[in-house]
């Protein structure tokens, strides 16, 4: 697969170091994924061109467009880059199709060409008899799609998305976000999607590239990340309890507690299970569980039609319960239970 | 609940020197109204003088404004956007002429301009130029104390302007120029439009830099306000009419501007 985006970043930001390699396929779309403060919109900006690279370097369609030890760099305006900025900052001065045709016209294009190119984005994102509202006329969800619009009619080699959903309602976002997805599909250049939803990434991006304290922590399509994460992060992400600790066949030492798991790995490794998975009792179970462990109740919250029950002891734990065994087992915070885990329901990885 | 039923006490020690503020801002313009030669006036209006030192004032006051826009937003934005070493010096230097004595910058601009200054003589030389004593020494002098009212209004605009539109228009293809003319100008028109008003009510009332800088010949640099103090001396009706006329002018412009530009944002 040919790469398109090339890149190793290494930027930094109020004594905060990021520093990231990525690498997108042309047709590709990427998520960025990470909590607030790990550096996903200082990347996007680096690629952008908007905050400069103090090492490593930025390579789009075989042309190097920032490479600090060869004093490259290339300003904004001349990078074959489209961004869609979170809060989208369309002009608000301009028409949507004004709006529209401000890249084309900066591109080279007169006024008839651009105001054309213009028109024919916003028939294509659904907007084409909205083109003389100004921004402030539009709904949340029509500006999104006029900033989707500006950012594509320059036909650009890398497309940015910065939280492209997250300043809408619930309900537009649905909507929004199968729109979204496939006008991603029709790109024909890199795409990465700058996130701290899960949900966006996964429907939207084809690879997830989780970054935590402006490093990679962890990356690979959907359903390896889901299935197998390496970060507290990750694991909190897809809701699945995570230990790391050492290996040594089908059993995981994880502090003081040795787990008993279903597959075999050596040396360093992770054990993840769904909160489900974790049964309680209100005293030791007798029988088949081989993971056993005492815990106390820290906190109980809704989760759809359950209970979780965060647990600490041994290890901190995620527990699903009905409220038919929650009010059997009466948890509430400071009780002290047994926690139970089928070595069928765990999943071990080398770490 | 409602503040039109419960009514809004004023403690008389505040409700007192306000009162007596207002008046003394607004007496005098009432002794203008009340002193008036009323009678006389559709005369006197007619009179080659006047008309010719109104023309001369509305005149240089444009020029003298435009001159202001076309140096002071470029300079207002360098304030605003870039970081340079002694920026916060060049922003004082800037209001100095807000707060000089402008009989003093009179002064100073007869020892750059006039014939015998640093550019003044070069002008004179090489392009033959005198400025002192010419109208275009009256839009100079005007300009001179205008400005800093225009730089300081743009500048505050341009602080309040979120300057990331401007990255976004650099990732559609804009240079920094283009940004600035297509997206940022476009933005703080509001408070260009402010500035050049307050410039221009300004440039009009001059006197002190204008009569020393520009001196006081009818026809060619004599404004209104130097007209006016003229005719103090020999016709106090005169000097009232003219008063008259250059609050009529500045209110009128003020009030049409105000609701056209300034009170929208």
């Amino acid at each position: 697969m040919r790469m398109l985006l090339d890149a190793h970043l290494v930027a930094e930001r109020d004594g905060f170091t990021l520093d990231v390699r990525l690498r997108i396929a042309a047709g590709e779309v990427v998520a960025l994924l990470g909590p607030n403060g790990a550096g996903k919109t200082t990347a996007l900006r680096v690629l952008a061109g908007l905050h400069p690279l103090v090492a490593g370097h930025l390579t789009l369609d075989g042309a190097d467009l920032d490479r600090p030890d060869r004093r490259v760099w290339t300003p904004p305006e001349r990078r074959p880059v489209g961004v869609v900025f979170q809060d989208y900052l369309l002009f608000p001065h301009l028409s949507a199709l004004d709006n529209v045709a401000f890249g084309p016209r900066r591109r080279g294009a007169d006024r008839r060409a651009a105001r054309a190119r213009a028109q024919e984005w916003l028939d294509r994102v659904g907007l084409g008899d909205q083109a003389r509202r100004r921004p402030r006329q539009l709904s949340g969800g029509q500006a999104q799609r006029v900033a989707l619009a500006r950012a594509l009619a320059v036909d650009p080699a890398l497309l940015l998305l910065d939280e492209p959903l997250a300043a809408l309602d619930a309900r537009t976002r649905l909507d929004t976000r199968a729109e979204l997805q496939r006008h991603l599909g029709a790109h024909s250049g890199a795409t990465l999607l700058v996130t701290h939803d899960p949900l966006d990434a996964l429907v939207l991006a084809d690879r997830l590239v989780i970054v935590e304290h402006g490093r990679v922590v962890q990356e690979g399509d959907a359903a390896t990340v889901t299935a197998r994460p390496r970060t507290d992060y990750v694991a909190r992400l897809v809701g699945l309890n995570l230990h790391r600790g050492r290996a040594d066949g089908h059993a995981v030492t994880v502090g003081e507690l040795a787990l008993t798991t279903a597959d075999t790995v050596h040396g360093d490794a992770f054990v993840a299970y769904p909160p489900a998975a974790v049964a309680l009792h209100p005293s030791r179970p007798e029988g088949s569980p081989r993971n056993v462990w005492a815990a106390t109740v820290t906190g109980v919250q809704r989760h759809g039609d359950n209970l979780r029950v965060q647990l600490t002891g041994p290890v901190e734990v995620a527990a699903d319960v009905t409220p038919a065994a929650a009010a059997h087992l009466g948890l509430i915070p400071g009780r002290s239970v047994w926690a139970a885990v089928k070595a069928a329901e765990t999943r071990a990885y080398p770490a | 609940m409602s503040r039109g039923v419960r009514r809004q006490r004023v403690p008389v020690a505040l409700l007192v020197p306000a009162g007596l503020g207002l008046a003394f801002l607004v007496l005098p313009l009432a002794g203008l109204l009340l002193r008036a030669p009323w009678t006389t006036l559709p005369r006197r209006l007619a009179e080659p003088g006047v008309l010719t030192a109104l023309r001369l004032s509305l005149e240089t006051a444009t020029v003298a404004t435009l001159l202001c826009v076309t140096l002071g937003v470029p300079l207002a934005w360098l304030l605003a956007r870039v970081e340079f070493p002694g920026r916060r010096l060049v922003r004082a230097l800037v209001t100095v002429p807000l707060v000089l004595p402008p009989v003093v910058g009179g002064v100073a601009l007869l020892l750059v301009f006039g014939r015998r200054g640093l550019i003044g003589s070069w002008l004179d030389e090489t392009f033959g130029v005198t400025l002192p004593f010419t109208t275009a020494g009256v839009v100079l002098a005007e300009a001179f104390v205008a400005m800093p009212f225009l730089v300081i209004a743009v500048e505050g605009a341009l602080r309040g302007a979120d300057p990331r539109y401007e990255e976004a228009a650099a990732t559609l293809g804009a240079g920094r120029f283009t940004a600035f003319t297509r997206v940022t100008l476009p933005l703080v028109a509001p408070g260009v439009a402010a500035g050049a008003v307050l410039c221009w009510a300004r440039a009009l009332g001059e006197f002190g830099a204008t009569i020393t800088f520009a001196g006081n010949y009818p026809g060619r640099t004599q404004t209104m306000p130097l007209a006016v103090y003229l005719a103090l001396e020999t016709d106090l009706q005169a000097a009232i009419v003219l008063s008259l006329i250059l609050l009529t002018v500045s209110v009128v412009i003020l009030a049409a501007l105000r609701d056209k530009w300034i009170g929208s944002t």
